[in-house]
């Protein structure tokens, strides 16, 4: 299918073709990865900004590289440096970027929605690299990308998410990817992490551990996301290690074939098992050199794209 | 529905293969480092053809693989993302003749990217380029080493070649009015 937007917002707005088509090109980035010359010009003479208002090590990282990776220019921008500690909006502060002729800003940002508002006030294509608590496409779809590499295919598999959904914006894009994908979807964790507003969005929810990993072909984990809550949603975090963490007993009884995500930064001993981490039926690692594929795929895509413009003026 | 005539039938398409292949073991007295790489789509089919008739004339298998040029082309950005097909090349071009193989030659565009994506690999000790159907119009200064059969065109015309491994019912080149 012809890719023809130029910004990545979200995961929602996505047909699943439109996933497919970045999983495919993806498959010819990953190759240029495994070359001695790792770079292709594709990009050469763009312009890329990497607004990141919100801390971010990997997901910055990797925007960075797929970027140089793909010849662009990258000018880096974070909360440290900016200006927005002397009271600049978003808007002025990306408009001004935009006045460097940047072709792309990605956007890092903790408000929920702020690359869509971008979006409707630049010309540049917008990039978002994760809003608050809403989306984190790029993640979403190295993560298929991870599932598909391993299991041939996405649709009649059995995906148990667990952990942290209420506040993870990695939760909702790979809720809308793999549902999309056609597979079958279970949230599990604490009751006032997981709300049943989520069965809304075509997942079963369910609040017993066991169960929800037996059937499971990917166990993929979330970190709690301290700072986003703004009070302590379980008593302790030793008692959800105890009742939600991922151990070598619960592991045993997983099917055998069941392989083990997590998007990172991982915290070993709460939500999954020090030598889990590290045991063979682990992808944590392999998802981060796919997430530089994935982001080349999405980036060569939207430099493609004219899409129906949706400046509305203020 | 636009006015279409074959110019190549399958048995014609064969005999040009063949020849092309002759011309080939002709003009490299180094069989053992000849490597075929096709350009996706159409290319890689006939790359793959061309290896089957040279490892006959050669009696050794000839090394034929897919070389992707979508990363390199200078049209990015101008037009929406073209389909990237995986770069397959199961030999190390460095030192070796590569014999690009295409199926249509217009532009020579294609052909620029292609030496340029074939440079990121590696370096050949010769680059030569095949193709079944030379249709002029040429924008850079490129030329074929190897032509199936040249065919005058106007610029409003689409050369089609339709092979059997991308599921036509037979081998066929038409001449189409766009």
């Amino acid at each position: 299918m012809a890719w023809t937007r130029k910004h990545l917002l979200d995961i929602e707005s996505l047909a699943a073709e439109e996933i497919v088509t970045v999983l495919d090109t993806a498959r010819a980035f990953k190759a240029v990865g495994e070359r001695a010359i790792k770079k292709v010009p594709a990009l050469r003479g763009r312009t890329i900004v990497n607004l990141f208002v919100e801390p971010s090590t990997r997901t910055r990282i990797s925007f960075e590289l797929a970027e140089q990776r793909l010849s662009a220019d990258i000018i880096n921008f974070s909360t440290e440096a900016s200006s927005f500690k002397k009271g600049e909006t978003l808007k002025d502060t990306a408009r001004n970027l935009e006045a460097l002729n940047a072709d792309f800003i990605v956007i890092r940002h903790s408000a929920s929605g702020a690359p869509h508002f971008l979006s409707r006030v630049l010309q540049a294509g917008v990039i978002n690299a994760g809003d608050g608590a809403h989306e984190h496409p790029t993640q979403a779809l190295l993560d298929a990308f991870t599932i598909r590499e391993h299991k041939g295919k996405i649709a009649g598999l059995n995906v148990t998410i667990l952990g942290d959904i209420l506040y993870s914006r990695v939760a909702r894009s790979n809720i809308w990817a793999l549902t999309k994908l056609g597979a079958r979807v279970t949230l599990c964790g604490p009751s006032t992490l997981v709300p049943r507003t989520f069965e809304q969005l075509g997942c079963r929810v369910t609040y017993d551990v066991d169960e929800a990993i037996a059937g499971a072909d990917i166990i993929h984990l979330l970190r709690i996301q301290h700072e986003r809550q703004r009070q302590t949603m379980f008593p302790s975090i030793h008692e959800y290690a105890q009742l939600f963490g991922l151990n070598q007993a619960r592991l045993a009884r997983t099917r055998p074939d069941a392989l083990i995500m997590h998007p990172g930064p991982i915290n070993r001993g709460v939500e999954i098992d020090s030598e889990i981490a590290d045991c063979g039926r682990s992808l944590i690692l392999e998802q981060v050199t796919n997430g530089l594929a994935v982001r080349m795929a999405a980036l060569f895509l939207l430099n493609g794209g004219k899409g129906p413009h949706e400046v509305t003026g203020d | 529905m636009p006015e279409s005539a074959v110019i190549l039938n399958a048995a014609a398409i064969q005999r040009a293969l063949t020849r092309i292949a002759h011309e080939i073991a002709e003009r490299n007295e180094d069989d053992a480092g000849v490597v075929l790489a096709g350009i996706p789509v159409g290319g890689d089919h006939l790359a793959a053809r061309l290896a089957g008739i040279l490892a006959g004339i050669w009696n050794h298998p000839v090394p034929a693989g897919i070389l992707d040029v979508s990363m390199h082309r200078d049209d990015l950005g101008r037009r929406a993302a073209p389909q990237i097909h995986p770069t397959v090349l199961p030999f190390d071009v460095t030192g070796k003749t590569v014999v690009l193989v295409d199926d249509v030659l217009y532009s020579g565009r294609t052909t620029r990217a292609a030496m340029d994506a074939l440079n990121d690999l590696g370096r050949p000790k010769k680059v030569q380029l095949a193709v079944l159907v030379d249709r002029g119009h040429r924008e850079l200064p490129i030329k074929a080493d190897f032509v199936g059969k040249n065919v005058p065109t106007a610029p409003d015309e689409k050369v089609q070649v339709r092979l059997r491994e991308d599921g036509a019912p037979q081998d066929e080149v038409t001449l189409e009015k766009k």
